[in-house]
């Protein structure tokens, strides 16, 4: 394995393998377009666990044994863990390290932060030293709800650009043993701030983060929209997307059929009554971890740019009027025969 | 605000979907009215036993509010708000919501830190805000009535 910086701050490697993924999500999720292709489905989203955020500590804790025993290994060839979440203090990571006990370094870019710790575990395998990463992110819609929002049984009208947080967890092994997925090249994002201030429209404000992301990925690549099957950003939502198009036709990057992402996939919109589309950090590593690796392997998908999309921002901030600063880290993941 | 974020901001609120605010405000309507009715009806039932209107407005008070905390822990009222918004919010079967909810959401931390501290986490600000203009209306109604 290799691993070379190109252009502005995107790195380039080679020999590093997703070698296997595992997704977890609650029963909404199970329902949705998506449902079928994620590897467990819960019927009860808190099923016997006495508080949310122990079932969301659960949640991750499922899909990192479907992943580690999907890479057909065990939890001591894990170098080390890497991964987040949306709670104070990234509780659901820290607590569940308390059962795995292999080396944790935790992460935090919000919704961004599968593709964060993706990323780095690939840097981390192609620099050499560190053999195996297991890179992971979750979310509960009802620990989410209470720190960010209102009580669950709270009566309020969320408006059409309003976000649902997804009850979900997704994790990738990744390592150097030759597999059917391929990372290729990551580029870590910039902090973006555009001025929105709206916490219930997180997708417009993500989306300038997640088109500078892309720009400096495809320039630094030398690639273009054309060579990606599909580019997948986290959770822009049905809004969030029509911003970034509108952006990107702006700024001279025009996207195609191939533009789409996780949180507008992971729910009926019409019929589930989610509003602008999922999010959460578990939204683009499940929908990763589950429907998007299956294509990978199954070959209906040659290359994939995963750009998951994160604000930054806190109760605290938005209640003091501040804007929310954005964030999007860039993988691109190719299927190992077309490597050639 | 720089004008490239001044012209973004700009752009986003001409995307934006747009709010359903003739659906929302016609179930606004029906959903208050409705609540409104049911309070009636019970302050009615008081009066058939005998009791003057006035002396009829304690009891219903407290059975609108017992009915809003019964709705809310049956987990049926955040679904009445959904519809009919401040039609559901505003009368007193909305506050006793606002009250529920957070006793059933924070039980988990505990008496005292979870339910306790949390009670008014929601409703907080109706009452500070709603004792506070009953000051100021009460202090000028003494102020030019010279009644107190």
């Amino acid at each position: 394995m290799a691993i070379e910086r190109v252009g502005d701050t995107s790195y380039r490697m080679s020999g590093v393998y997703v070698l296997g993924t595992g997704s977890v999500v609650g029963p909404k999720e199970g329902n949705g377009p998506l449902g079928q292709d994620f590897d467990r489905v819960w019927t009860d989203d808190v099923r016997d666990f006495p508080t949310f955020e122990k079932a969301e500590q659960g949640l991750l804790a499922e899909a990192y044994d479907e992943a580690i025993s999907r890479a057909g290994c065990g939890w001591s060839d894990i170098d080390l863990v890497l991964g987040g979440d949306l709670l104070d203090q990234t509780v659901t990571t820290n607590f569940a390290a308390r059962t795995h006990q292999r080396p944790l370094a935790g992460l935090f870019a919000a919704c961004a932060t599968f593709t964060e710790a993706l990323g780095l575990g690939a840097m981390l395998v192609a620099g050499g030293g560190i053999r195996t990463v297991l890179a992971s992110a979750s979310s509960h819609h009802s620990t989410a709800e209470r720190q960010f929002r209102f009580p669950l049984e709270l009566g309020y009208q969320r408006p059409p650009t309003a976000a649902w947080t997804a009850t979900a967890a997704g994790a990738a092994v990744v390592g150097e043993r030759r597999s059917a997925i391929a990372v290729e090249a990551v580029t870590l994002g910039r902090v973006i701030d555009i001025g929105g201030k709206d916490p219930n429209d997180m997708g417009s404000a993500m989306a300038p983060a997640a088109f500078d992301t892309i720009r400096r990925h495809l320039d630094n690549t030398h690639s273009v929209l054309r060579d990606y099957d599909a580019v997948f950003t986290g959770d822009l939502g049905h809004f969030g997307i029509a911003m970034l198009r509108d952006y990107g036709q702006d700024h001279g990057l025009k996207f195609g059929e191939e533009l789409d992402d996780c949180g507008r996939s992971l729910y009926q919109q019409g019929s589930q009554d989610t509003h602008n589309g999922g999010s959460g950090p578990g939204c683009s590593a499940s929908v990763f971890a589950g429907p998007l690796a299956r294509r990978l392997t199954e070959g209906k998908l040659t290359r994939l740019l995963l750009v998951a999309t994160g604000a930054l921002f806190s109760p605290t901030t938005y209640q003091q009027g501040e804007s929310i600063p954005c964030i999007a880290h860039a993988v691109q993941l190719v299927r190992e025969e077309a490597l050639g | 605000m720089d004008e490239e974020q001044a012209q973004y901001q700009k752009r986003t609120q001409q995307l934006m979907p747009p709010r359903p605010i003739w659906r929302n405000l016609i179930w606004a309507f029906l959903v208050g009215g409705i609540i409104c009715e049911a309070g009636q009806l019970v302050q009615w039932f008081f009066v058939n036993q005998g009791m003057s209107t006035e002396a009829a407005t304690p009891p219903t008070v407290v059975v609108m509010i017992g009915l809003g905390a019964l709705l809310t822990g049956l987990g049926i009222y955040d679904r009445i708000v959904k519809r009919g918004g401040m039609g559901g919010t505003l009368p007193i079967t909305g506050f006793a919501n606002a009250m529920v909810a957070p006793a059933m959401e924070f039980k988990t931390e505990g008496l005292v830190m979870g339910i306790g501290a949390r009670l008014f986490s929601v409703a907080g600000p109706v009452l500070v805000y709603g004792m506070s203009a009953a000051f100021v209306v009460g202090a000028l109604r003494y102020l030019f009535t010279g009644v107190a």
